[in-house]
């Protein structure tokens, strides 16, 4: 159809640039992982029930994660995670406490968090207030309301099927918390990726007019990733509720930072338009290596925060783009 | 010549890696002149002007300012040489004042001390704007000019540095008529006061206008200096596509049926403010322009019949029945191709590939699963069909040039094959080269079957394309020509000046 000879260029056989940024994250667990083993090898560092040990501790770091990466890569962002799973938490404690069966207790706590994950979603997309406002005031109000439940209370749960599959539990041998991790992180990773779902997340934060005027109902998009990152954060606090045996208020306090530290050293665009599921799952293993090591150095929780965070600094510094 | 030179650049050399974009170029500037500077993407005028003002550094030649060679390091070098860019994409500060940013940086203070000296910025503020012969107050918050303001702000600023050679870049692209005709009188007034001017533009009219000589620049070498009195518009043409190419930029007379069926049937639009009664019909296989001046309600008819708008009152029929949604249109096979394409037409940071693909996601998705084989296919045959210039389609759209960005935003919709297409400002800032590609583009569409609706501020572009151009005037359409009847652009041009008291003599009521 065209007349004209153009002089396309052939196309190039030469290797794609390597970009290091992309990387950053996996050098850094390796970097990480290589310094612990040497300094503290011999004190139990490398052993099966310890690397177990941090993949149990970041499960839920990661389940919330995975949803959060989603949730940025939209271009939004959602600070309410960490107190949504408490509310889960004492849900499904609540119900079972009521003599319920633990699936019906499980169902309530995932409803939970899909209702306030909706209300975020609500006030963002309709309303149009921005996200960090939004969950930042949905954080505090759910923390709140986990308060007012049982008056700071907590819930024993002695459920032994539900603690052994939501925490303390072994599939041939594998934590059922390092399962869990896995498989939501392979879910997301799939649906980021391979789904045409995925591909609207990705364009909506990428550009979220050219989006719309190429078809893309941002709004439902948006809301979808609210809905995705409640039902995640959810799921993390049933994960905290098996493993502690117990459902606390103060479950997941801090939780959205360390998330959302591990998308962005990952390697996700804060910005929006750029996810990886990968990325997310090595920077909240390696905020749980570099947790689970300065331990056993013997630092103490005020010595830990202070590493750590300079650590995650430090990545994100390496793994920014040269600006011009 | 008896006009001093201003600037001399001589034999310039830069290359990227192994790729030579500039090979030994030379271009100088008379005081006083305006001498516009032209070429293709890619062509190696961006280069060249940031050599100048320092951004890039050279890797030979030599450049002069009024005799003395100088080095041009950095912005700071270019600022002390008198050498100052008024930037497209503007880089005044919004929330700040317009004396503010003139002075930005190098605020008057009080005699001895580090206070700034508000009364004195205004003050000088004042004298500079006068000077320019403009009305803006030196008080007012820039983000509350308009975009012709703001560039006129930019070139005091530059001024207040004593700035003494001018480089504009697409300095109309955004001005509305007016504001234009408004900026052409100061240009005159600087190249009056011995300010000298680069001006780059693709829009040939305004050029030959305005300036003294033509630069024309391809593949990193200059073709032609002219001046422009013995200059035509397909001269120009021809020097920058290279000999016998200029051929696609003439109209075609294609044949639509007088019986071939209305796509979409306009009645009565009326829509807020600007569009009172609106009523037009496009024919399948046909292209039809509409002209009016910028800010005429032309865009928001565009969005209207792309389901993005709603009408205050009248209709948009397409195939039988009304547009209900934004989603209805694309899926009854409405396309837009947006007026600005990094804005509304492309995801930048994502590849050429994600872009193609992001409207036609539904067709290569199966259960729930993007089809990535399928699509790969489709995405490799738009980029031949259309030759976008791309490494591949992974390439990040955002690295492209504007006629290739441009390429993809109407590939992307191709796939689709759309039964309505509509195109707004399809071609600006992109090269000629490009530009004569895209409306074969477009041709072969409608040849298929596809109405076009096609606006455009360049007369020359609507008179190339269409079949039919409807002129819009004070919310109506004014006029509906055959293009057959049109023999010249001027005469287009008094027909959307329509009434107005600035219409030229001939067309003086």
């Amino acid at each position: 159809m065209q007349s004209k000879d153009i002089n396309t260029p052939p196309p190039r056989a030469a290797l794609p640039k390597v970009q290091l940024q992309n990387y950053v994250v996996y050098i850094f667990f390796a970097v990480v992982l290589a310094f612990f083993a040497i300094t503290i090898g011999d004190k139990g560092f490398l052993s099966v029930t310890n690397l177990f040990n941090i993949a149990r501790t970041t499960a839920m770091i990661t389940v919330i994660a995975v949803a959060m990466t989603f949730v940025i890569s939209a271009g939004e962002l959602d600070l309410s995670v960490g107190s949504i799973a408490a509310l889960s938490a004492l849900t499904c404690g609540l119900v079972m406490q009521a003599g319920f069966v633990w699936p019906l207790a499980v169902m309530a706590g995932l409803t939970a968090g899909l209702i306030v994950g909706s209300m975020n979603g609500f006030f963002v997309t309709v309303i149009g207030i921005p996200s960090f406002l939004v969950t930042l005031g949905m954080m505090q109000f759910v923390r709140g309301l986990d308060m007012r439940i049982t008056y700071t209370n907590p819930i024993a749960i002695s459920n032994p099927t539900y603690n052994s599959i939501f925490g303390s539990g072994s599939l041939f041998g594998i934590p059922s918390l390092l399962i869990w991790s896995v498989a939501v992180a392979l879910l997301g990773f799939v649906v980021l990726k391979y789904t045409g779902f995925g591909r609207q997340i990705l364009a909506t934060g990428g550009n979220r007019m050219a989006a719309e005027y190429s078809g893309v109902n941002t709004r439902r998009i948006k809301f979808a990733a609210f809905l995705l990152s409640g039902a995640a954060a959810a799921l993390a606090g049933l994960l905290y509720t098996g493993m502690m045996q117990t459902a606390r208020f103060n479950f997941g306090e801090g939780a959205e930072l360390m998330a959302i530290a591990a998308v962005i050293l990952g390697g996700t665009s804060l910005f929006g338009g750029k996810g990886t599921i990968l990325g997310t799952f090595a920077g909240s293993l390696l905020i749980g290596t570099i947790n689970n090591g300065l331990i056993i150095m013997g630092l103490d929780v005020s010595e830990q925060m202070m590493v750590a965070g300079g650590i995650i600094i430090l990545a994100v510094a390496f793994g920014k783009k040269p600006s011009n | 010549m008896t006009v001093p030179l201003i600037l001399e650049m001589t034999d310039i050399a830069k290359s990227f890696g192994s790729i030579p974009v500039l090979k030994r170029v030379s271009f100088d500037l008379r005081k006083g002149e305006v001498h516009a500077l032209m070429g293709g993407n890619g062509a190696g005028k961006s280069t060249l002007m940031k050599i100048l003002t320092g951004v890039y550094s050279r890797d030979g030649g030599t450049v002069k300012i009024e005799g003395q060679t100088v080095d041009l390091y950095g912005a700071k070098g270019a600022e002390r040489a008198g050498v100052a860019m008024i930037f497209q994409e503007f880089s005044l500060v919004q929330t700040l004042t317009v004396a503010q940013n003139i002075f930005l940086k190098r605020e008057p203070r009080f005699a001895g001390t580090p206070f700034i000296n508000g009364a004195e910025m205004v003050r000088q503020s004042w004298a500079i704007l006068d000077e320019l012969g403009v009305d803006i107050d030196p008080d007012a918050l820039v983000s509350s000019l308009s975009v012709g303001y703001m560039q006129i702000v930019e070139i005091a600023k530059a001024l207040s540095k004593k700035a003494r050679v001018l480089i504009m870049d697409e300095p109309t692209s955004s001005l509305s008529e007016a504001e234009t005709s408004a900026l052409f009188e100061l240009v005159g007034r600087l190249r009056a006061s011995g300010i000298s001017i680069v001006y780059i533009s693709h829009r040939m009219a305004e050029i030959l206008s305005l300036c003294d000589r033509v630069t024309v620049m391809r593949d990193g070498q200059t073709v032609m200096t002219e001046n422009c009195a013995d200059l035509s518009v397909s001269r120009i043409v021809e020097a920058m596509l290279g000999a016998g190419n200029a051929a696609s930029f003439a109209w075609k007379d294609r044949h639509v049926p007088q019986t071939a069926r209305p796509v979409v049937k306009v009645r009565n639009l009326r829509l807020d403010k600007r569009i009172e009664d609106v009523s037009f019909d496009i024919r399948e296989g046909e292209i039809v322009g509409l002209a009016g001046l910028m800010g005429s309600g032309r865009t928001e008819i565009a969005e209207t019949l792309f389901g993005r708008r709603k009408a205050v009152s009248g209709e948009v029929i397409f195939d039988d029945a009304p547009v209900t949604s934004q989603a209805d249109a694309i899926e009854r096979g409405i396309a837009l191709v947006p007026e600005d394409r990094r804005k509304f037409g492309l995801v930048l940071e994502h590849s050429v590939g994600a872009n193609i693909i992001l409207p036609n996601l539904a067709r290569f998705t199966r259960r729930l699963f993007v089809q990535d084989a399928a699509a790969s296919q489709v995405v490799q045959d738009t980029i031949r069909d259309l030759s976008i210039k791309t490494d591949g389609p992974e390439k990040l759209s955002r690295l492209l040039s504007g006629g290739n960005q441009q390429k993809i935003v109407i590939g992307k919709w191709l796939v689709r094959a759309p039964r309505l297409l509509i195109l707004d400002e399809p071609t600006i800032g992109v090269d000629i080269g490009a530009k004569s590609e895209i409306i074969d583009t477009v041709r072969a569409m409608a040849d298929k079957g596809t109405a076009v609706l096609v606006i455009s501020s360049e007369l020359e572009e609507l008179m190339a394309i269409s079949d039919r151009i409807l002129v819009l005037h004070s919310g109506r359409i004014a006029q509906s020509v055959n293009r057959r009847d049109i023999a010249t652009e001027e005469e287009l041009h008094h027909a959307i000046q329509g009434h107005k008291h600035t219409a030229p003599a001939r067309g003086a009521a």
